[in-house]
């Protein structure tokens, strides 16, 4: 079963239903009951990329337990004072576990957590971690790394362009792992980056994929959430790489694959957890291996050679045998960060704040 | 390869500013008859996925962007009766209209995500186009470029030059006057206020149709609101909101390209189209060419006709 519910909807029967919890006292769940589970999320579920993801996963979670759980979802929830009301809402209305999606909902997670000890939280992309609030995130850059092999073997002219949001850990990670993949197969490749200050603006995506490719990108990437970016590619006749899930609708012969969030094997493990009586605060930073991390389709037009590359650089990873980030690396001065062999940690990838050698920003 | 990349990056300041043009000039008439109507950026939505999904189902561009402009129209018409005739309050009245028109533009293009359509064909005007570099910039690009510019000329003429036009101003300034003097104050508010519905929903369909063909939700990303301010620091005169419309996409496509050439942080690029434009038009308001620049008088109060 699924309740859907609007923010504003939900906001204006609050009052409501905290009158109608405060006179029944709140029964002890029953094993026969089912599992109150919620997600909050901070985008509309139509919005084809990131909050689509979870949404994607959250389905495939409730076909997974059917009966035994009852799934809430509030969608287009702004980072702010209403996300703190609308997790709280969700705590007093009975519901076991809550996802909270975005970054942004970080200290309003927390500060219900902390009022609701025995209600368990799972915050995405966070750091900070309390006894029933755990942390997910997956490791896009992994993802990243495999689009750069294809890039480096793709692009003739040996630029990549990258429609960059913000200059975050999460975003800078992903630059760097992209460049150093291509770097491989051209030691010269560069990766031009225009920041565009936003997840999600069709126009101004498009706008920096035409200046990207005016200076001289063949093959784009783009780590911000909408196709517009694809939509160039394909008039302009270059390659590119979609976000979060499979863009090949906009973008049939440009597209080449795309990182795909696959949240689905985490929510039903975590569910089961709970089930169980297992569930612990954890902090899982899960990739390919996982299945948390996958890869769209390759386009037909991809020689078998690269398409095996790929392949084979997706299993190395999953296996543990290639590491993105291993040395010898250098930053953009031209100085050593990494000596042969060294690999980062995942607390230095975790606050990387400086680019390798061949970015240009 | 110089005279190319002038050629693009032209192209995409039109692309950028086109948008805003329609908006603002709509927007313009609308403030001029004293009527706030703050869900610009609902009605470019509703024209955004209407003129998409139109021209995807019909295959005719044309009903695609009449369509847009119809349910941009559509969109203001009930903005203008509640306030107008229900005297429901302009402000509250314009944000909630913002607020449904992103959930009901998400609404009726939920099956038209991730459809391809053809972008608007480019009007090549003859012999002019074949010109080198300006030809393509200014005589081949899409019918609603022209329209934009068609518009704000059609509106600075008709504020001037036309008695309706006067009327429209003098309601604007005093209802109460105009009202005393038989000018039939609701009923020009109600046709301006439809207009910039029209126009605003232009504006989507250009978004939606020519400059990323396709339809997602939420798409015009604030366009709507930036064009409600190039409206107050054009200080409600047409020529000055087409340049205050250029020179913010002017400067949002330059900075795009200035990335990598000139060493800045990120935040000052994506700070640059906000900091110009206020700079340039504060300096006109400010210079020799001062005119009347206060908003219309009687902006935003609801006018009840005396029984």
């Amino acid at each position: 079963m699924t309740m859907i519910v609007t923010r504003r909807t939900f906001l204006a029967g609050s009052a409501a239903a905290t009158g109608a919890l405060a006179l029944g006292r709140p029964g002890r769940a029953f094993a026969a009951d089912p599992l109150r589970v919620a997600f909050v999320y901070i985008g509309p579920i139509g919005d084809h990329g990131y909050t689509y993801a979870h949404d994607v996963g959250r389905k495939a979670m409730e076909a997974h337990f059917g009966d035994k759980v009852k799934v809430t979802y509030v969608e287009n929830v702004p980072e702010g004072p209403d996300c703190e009301r609308v997790i709280r809402q969700l705590a007093t209305s009975g519901n076991q576990l809550i996802f909270s999606t975005s970054f942004g909902f970080m200290e309003a997670t927390i500060k219900v957590a902390n009022q609701f000890p025995k209600i368990k939280f799972e915050h995405a992309t966070g750091f900070k971690r309390t006894p029933n609030l755990a942390i997910y995130n997956a490791r896009f850059y992994e993802g990243r790394a495999v689009l750069g092999d294809i890039a480096g073997r793709m692009s003739k002219s040996g630029v990549a362009g990258y429609v960059a949001s913000f200059p975050i850990p999460e975003v800078v990670m992903g630059i760097n792992a992209f460049t150093l993949a291509a770097q491989k197969h051209n030691p010269n490749f560069k990766t031009k980056v225009i920041w565009v200050n936003t997840w999600y603006d069709p126009g101004k995506e498009s706008d920096a994929a035409k200046a990207l490719i005016d200076k001289g990108a063949d093959i784009l990437s783009q780590h911000t959430d909408s196709a517009a970016p694809l939509q160039v590619a394909e008039s302009r006749g270059v390659y590119a790489f979609g976000q979060a899930t499979d863009m090949t609708p906009y973008a049939p012969k440009a597209h080449l694959t795309a990182v795909v969030d696959q949240w689905a094997n985490y929510y039903i493990d975590r569910v089961q957890k709970v089930m169980d009586g297992t569930w612990t605060s954890s902090d899982i930073w899960w990739g390919f291996k996982e299945g948390l991390v996958g890869l769209a389709p390759f386009n037909a037009s991809m020689p078998a050679d690269v398409k095996a590359a790929a392949d084979k650089l997706k299993a190395d990873i999953s296996s543990g045998a290639v590491h993105p980030f291993t040395g010898p690396i250098r930053n953009q001065k031209g100085d050593i960060v990494y000596a042969a062999g060294q690999k980062a940690t995942d607390e230095e990838m975790l606050k990387m704040n400086w680019y390798v050698a061949g970015v240009e920003s | 390869m110089i005279d190319e990349s002038i050629v693009h990056i032209s192209s995409a300041v039109i692309s950028a500013s086109t948008p805003l043009l329609f908006a603002a000039t709509g927007e313009l008439i609308v403030e001029r008859s004293g009527v706030l109507n703050l869900g610009v950026e609902g009605m470019m939505l509703m024209g955004a996925v209407t003129g998409f999904a139109t021209t995807v189902t019909t295959g005719s561009p044309v009903l695609g962007i009449l369509a847009a402009a119809a349910a941009g129209a559509a969109l203001s018409l009930v903005f203008a009766v509640l306030t107008l005739t229900l005297m429901a309050n302009q402000v509250a009245t314009g944000l909630a209209l913002t607020i449904f028109g992103i959930g009901i533009s998400a609404l009726l293009g939920s099956g038209f995500v991730g459809q391809p359509v053809p972008a608007l064909p480019k009007l090549d005007i003859p012999v002019l186009s074949t010109l080198p570099v300006i030809g393509p910039v200014l005589f081949g690009q899409d019918g609603l470029v022209y329209l934009s510019v068609v518009m704000t000329a059609g509106s600075a003429w008709f504020l001037k030059r036309t008695h309706t036009g006067m009327k429209l101003r003098a309601i604007g300034e005093s209802a109460q006057s105009a009202h005393s003097l038989g000018l039939p104050v609701i009923r020009m508010r109600y046709l301006a206020t439809l207009y910039g519905g029209a126009a605003a929903g232009l504006g989507g369909a250009f978004l939606s149709l020519s400059y990323t063909p396709m339809w997602m939700e939420g798409m015009t990303s604030g366009r709507g609101w930036i064009a409600l301010a190039l409206v107050v620091f054009g200080s409600w005169r047409p020529w000055r909101v087409l340049a205050g419309a250029y020179l913010f996409g002017g400067v949002t496509i330059l900075q795009l390209h200035a990335q990598g050439v000139v060493h800045l942080p990120a935040q000052v690029f994506s700070m640059l189209p906000y900091l110009a434009t206020i700079a340039v038009l504060t300096a006109i308001s400010a210079g020799p060419w001062r005119g009347r620049l206060t908003a219309p008088a009687d902006l935003g109060k609801p006018f009840r006709p005396p029984v």
